[in-house]
């Protein structure tokens, strides 16, 4: 599991697309924004978790077609099914290497991003927090989506499809933690959800991504 | 006639595409007429036999159409987690082929209920649309669907297409839940929903309970007769696929 692990950190490292790439998309989406809506510090403030939360959502969709697809074109995924690890725990492994490589990065930058769109100050240690809670969720839905479609060839767009509706209530909990911490309400109960969610889908969905695996791998 | 264990087997012999066939070829025009008598009774009792209701005036008669699509809506999707389970556990094709055939009907329907309630919401809230709870819910509802009948669409292994499709109504289904009460969290920071929530069961008066359950049967049919009607057509369209492949088979040996 370690060496799967260290396998894919050192891919996505290597071939220069995880870390960076995830990231300029956040970057640009996030200064993008107040081109959109316009430079007034009231509404920016205002909107600033949500934007955070919708980019990062976004930006961690942007390598998940590759998640399994690249095993799959070159033969290493019929490999790795067939080896000792049980296909479930290559998903869970493909997962937590997905959060390391946009999830974690993303999670440390917004801080920095939500300076640029006028945060309050008390929300920065919620967006911490909510996106820490919240983003290992989406990994783990998204590599559920991935195994879907990789069989299918382009099939980027129809996962976008099928895992941003799987986002919706990672989506709402995140947003409504920072959102709450920054009227300085109490923020306990959106970011005990958040976890829930995503202990619920570490529990769960690396089954239900096996199977979808060894269904396309037929 | 009747023992018990030919009892316990009947459903599941209507899994044979023949029998599922010679069964429901003849009953469609009986379901579809029963569909189209129930709502042409249900529609004229409502719209043109009860009174205007005081707070709503005429809107109020939308109800007859918002109400069971909305119901259907949500029942279609049900019904495809139902024959999904049956057909991973079972390997029956006619339980795959009506999920897949209840999809785009299960589609129309949120559709309806989201324009009518569009329609009915003008008037009465002074909006076609609110973030409220309810709609939000049913939007995310119409996204599902139209994830789901993509994936249909987009692998050409029958077999693979209805073995994934059937995981995604599953793993759809508990993430739906967890919108609709995600839905219902995230909305107590905006507005309170009771001035927007319109439950028929709390407010509606008996004259206008009995046509909307002549309605409410009506849809239930007419989605019957639907999912029917497809589902043979599915089946047909894989036994003309079969034939063909068969005759390409004869030609390449020949």
């Amino acid at each position: 599991m370690t060496a799967l692990l260290l396998r894919d950190l050192a891919l996505a490292l290597r071939a220069g697309g995880g870390f960076g790439l995830g990231l300029a998309f956040f970057l640009i989406v996030v200064v993008l924004v107040p081109f959109g809506v316009g430079p007034e510090a009231a509404v920016l403030t205002r909107i600033a978790p949500g934007i955070l939360w919708v980019a990062a959502l976004l930006a961690s969709l942007l390598s998940l077609d590759r998640l399994f697809a690249l095993d799959f074109e070159d033969g290493a995924l019929p490999l790795l099914a067939t080896s000792p690890l049980p296909l479930e725990g290559v998903a869970l492994v493909k997962a937590v290497a997905h959060w390391i490589t946009t999830g974690l990065p993303l999670t440390l930058a917004a801080p920095g991003l939500g300076f640029l769109l006028q945060m309050d100050p008390g929300a920065y240690v919620y967006v911490l927090a909510s996106l820490a809670l919240g983003t290992p969720a989406l990994s783990m839905i998204g590599a559920f989506g991935a195994g879907l479609t990789v069989g299918i060839r382009r099939g980027g767009l129809l996962l976008s499809l099928l895992v941003l509706p799987l986002y919706v209530p990672t989506l709402i909990f995140g947003a409504e933690a920072v959102r709450r911490g920054a009227l300085g309400l109490d923020a306990g109960v959106p970011l005990l959800m958040l976890a829930g969610i995503t202990l619920g889908c570490y529990a769960l969905l690396p089954f239900a991504t096996a199977l979808v695996l060894r269904i396309n791998l037929r | 006639m009747a023992s018990g264990v030919k009892e316990s087997m009947s459903i599941w012999e209507y899994a044979n595409p023949k029998k599922f066939l010679a069964t429901t070829t003849p009953a469609l025009p009986w379901v579809f007429g029963a569909a189209f008598a129930c709502l042409g009774v249900g529609l004229v009792w409502g719209f043109f036999l009860t009174p205007n209701a005081v707070n709503f005036q005429a809107t109020v008669k939308i109800i007859y159409l918002h109400v069971p699509s909305a119901m259907m809506a949500i029942n279609a999707w049900g019904m495809m987690l139902v024959t999904s389970l049956i057909w991973l556990i079972r390997r029956h094709h006619v339980s795959a082929l009506a999920a897949k055939a209840a999809a785009p009907v299960g589609l129309v329907m949120t559709l309806v209920a989201l324009i009518t309630g569009a329609i009915w919401g003008q008037p009465m809230w002074g909006t076609w649309w609110a973030w409220d709870p309810r709609l939000t819910s049913f939007l995310i509802l119409f996204l599902f669907y139209l994830g789901y009948i993509a994936l249909w669409a987009a692998i050409e292994d029958p077999d693979t297409a209805a073995d994934l499709t059937s995981v995604l109504c599953i793993v759809g289904s508990v993430f739906a839940v967890l919108s609709r009460y995600a839905v219902n969290f995230w909305n107590q920071g905006l507005h309170q929903g009771a001035s927007l929530s319109l439950d028929a069961k709390e407010n509606v008066s008996d004259v206008y309970w009995q046509p909307l359950v002549i309605c409410i049967a009506g849809f239930i049919l007419l989605f019957l007769a639907l999912v029917l009607l497809r589902t043979g057509t599915e089946i047909r369209l894989r036994r003309i696929r079969a034939v063909q492949a068969r005759a390409v088979r004869a030609e390449v040996l020949a």
